[in-house]
């Protein structure tokens, strides 16, 4: 059997969790084997999983914060014991990131993180993911055919493979009380994580001021895109710090990067390239961004942006 | 209190990655090697700050051959009190976590930190794992740290936000940004570090059950396409069509 464990987010399926419900999928079609799924909460949607290739789906109606990966852990191995399953699934997420590793342990099977493609060689299960910050691949494959696999975010895009419903049912798994005490969790309301985000829009110092940033918002909010900023940005307080993108940030795979009035230094492009589309807007013909880029306006950006803007519009008010 | 921060080399990120013919192993000759960012600046200034607040011991373990005795020698430069080697090349993280967890086990640790991932392999695996082995709470991307007694306040970065939370030590911790400032090893620090013991354990190959099947270079972009400065058509072709954005 193939297990995917899936984030809930107030009551939905987090994007992510969709995305490495399909990974999963893959690998539960080329084993030819069932494919569950766990969550920790119920949501009316998850019967409607059946359309993406999973057969059950097991609730587990207990008060684990899955911030707590000891429990998590413990969940979600107990539950693969018991059904054997030999190849795990989460996206590679704070909540992933923490447990696949414990998993990896305890359950004493290989783990392959930040995941992004699957492919069959010689009967292998072969798994890719980005390494030296984007600048090559690397390909794992287990040798005893049993995995931990945790799925960057992006990586694929959700779709139905059929219309059949998934089989709902609940699961008890005794765990021990939590060690860590949750005291407050701030998320940014009504955005995007930039993680997961398909569209980002990406501002640096050539914007010369905070107060210019009205015209890269208005840009995001007509594209349906996350904002993100460089780095010096973020350390002076121009920008929050959770917007910050590269190295020393997060890093991003959007089908669409704009990055505006951003150099391109070697440490912002570790977190950006591997964006799948990427268009620089800068005054610099020799500024190092265009080398990555798909498409380059070289250009002044308080000119370029306004006017882009102002075509989107034009262009959005005729289309409707 | 006692900590034990785990150190990583790693090519420097303006380094010009290629592979040997075999395409399983990182070509290593004319490669800039430093400590880990997220191990140097974060994992390790962090334990000293609470070195020199509540007294104790910093320990530096890395697990690999003796190339890294540079960036363990710069370690102990910034401040830590000693370091050791695990004289072994692992194929995984898990290698990495058994051996270091192992060694932990034999002393008694307050804490536990490491970087939140390496940069070349960004992985952000380790911590998870030696937090399992050692059986301990394990906080990620922790940005704030703050120890009262043998209760700790930690802030942590999560997917579009924070998270505050309170665990007792012992426990394991990856640093993010933000968990203190870079510290430049000055000159005393430096002679000091040639002092300072640095010891080579030897353990047997574990081996494990991951296989690396090949390194890849990415395809090499076919270039950037230049759009004239209002040619906003072009703009709204590519968003429209391409990208499918509007
Ligand atoms: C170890 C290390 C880690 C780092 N990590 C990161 C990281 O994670 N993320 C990151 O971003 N940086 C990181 N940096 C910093 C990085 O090296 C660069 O300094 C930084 O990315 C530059 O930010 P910027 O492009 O916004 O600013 P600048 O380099 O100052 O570039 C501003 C750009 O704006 C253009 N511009 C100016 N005015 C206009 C205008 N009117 N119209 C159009 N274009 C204009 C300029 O031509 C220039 O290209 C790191 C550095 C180090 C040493």
């Amino acid at each position: 059997m193939v297990l995917v464990y899936i984030e809930i987010h107030q009551g939905e399926i987090k994007k992510s969790g969709l995305e490495a419900i399909c990974f999963a999928a893959q690998i539960a079609k080329l084993k030819s084997s069932p494919l569950t799924a766990l969550v920790l909460s119920n949501s009316d949607s998850l019967a409607g999983l059946g359309n993406y290739g999973v057969q059950n789906v097991l609730v587990a109606n207990q008060n684990i914060d899955g911030s707590d990966s000891q429990n998590l852990c413990a969940l979600i191995s107990q539950v693969a014991e018991k059904n054997q399953a030999n190849y795990i699934v989460l996206s590679n997420s704070s909540i992933g990131k923490s447990v696949a590793g414990r998993l990896a342990v305890r359950l004493n099977r290989p783990l392959v993180s930040g995941v992004n493609t699957i492919l069959e060689e010689g009967g292998k299960l072969i798994f890719r993911k980005s390494v030296y910050s984007g600048k090559a691949s690397a390909y794992y494959t287990s040798k005893n055919d049993k995995a931990i696999i945790a799925l960057s975010p992006n990586s694929i895009s959700p779709s139905k493979s059929g219309d059949s419903n998934a089989t709902v049912s609940s699961v008890e798994i005794a765990v021990q009380p939590s060690k860590i005490k949750l005291l407050d969790r701030n998320l940014v309301k009504g955005k995007i994580p930039l993680a997961e985000a398909d569209t980002v829009v990406s501002a640096g110092r050539g914007m010369k001021e905070p107060g210019n940033w009205g015209m890269i918002e208005e840009l995001a909010d007509l594209i349906g895109a996350s904002t993100a900023c460089s780095r010096p940005v973020a350390d002076i307080g121009w920008r929050p710090h959770h917007e910050h993108v590269g190295q020393t940030g997060i890093a991003i795979k959007p089908n669409l990067y704009i990055a505006i009035g951003i150099s391109g230094a070697i440490q912002h492009l570790a977190g950006v390239n591997s964006s799948r589309k990427i268009i620089v807007i800068n005054k610099d013909p020799e500024a190092p961004f265009f080398k990555a880029a798909d498409y380059g306006i070289c250009g002044d950006l308080f000119e370029v942006v306004p006017k882009l803007n102002e075509a989107i519009r034009k262009f959005k008010s005729s289309n409707s | 209190m006692n900590f034990l921060v785990c150190i990583s080399r790693t090519p420097d990120t303006t380094s010009k990655i290629t592979f040997e013919a075999d395409s399983r192993k990182l070509k290593e000759d004319g490669l800039v090697f430093i400590l880990n960012p997220y191990d140097e600046w974060y994992a390790l200034v962090k334990a000293i700050e609470l070195k020199e607040k509540f007294g104790g011991q910093v320990d530096v373990i890395h697990v690999g051959n003796s190339n890294a005795e540079v960036v363990m020698r710069k370690a102990l430069a910034i401040g830590a009190d000693a370091a050791f080697r695990i004289d072994i090349e692992p194929d995984s993280s898990w290698e990495v976590a058994k051996y270091i967890s192992d060694f932990a086990k034999t002393k008694a640790y307050d804490l536990i930190l490491l970087g939140k991932e390496t940069i070349d392999h960004n992985g952000s695996e380790t911590g998870a794992m030696v937090a399992e082995f050692m059986d301990l709470p394990y906080i990620s991307y922790c940005n704030k740290l703050d120890i009262d007694g043998t209760k700790a306040t930690i802030a942590r970065e999560i997917e579009g936000g924070t998270e505050t939370s309170e665990v007792n030590l012992p426990f394991v911790l990856s640093a993010a940004k933000g968990l203190a400032e870079q510290r430049i090893p000055n000159m005393k620090g430096i002679m000091d570090a040639k002092k300072k013991p640095l010891d080579i354990i030897a353990v047997d190959k574990l081996g494990s059950d991951l296989e690396l099947v090949r390194f890849e270079l990415p395809p090499v972009k076919s270039g950037v396409k230049m759009l004239a400065v209002d040619d906003m058509d072009a703009l709204i072709k590519i968003l429209h069509e391409e990208a499918k954005v509007i």
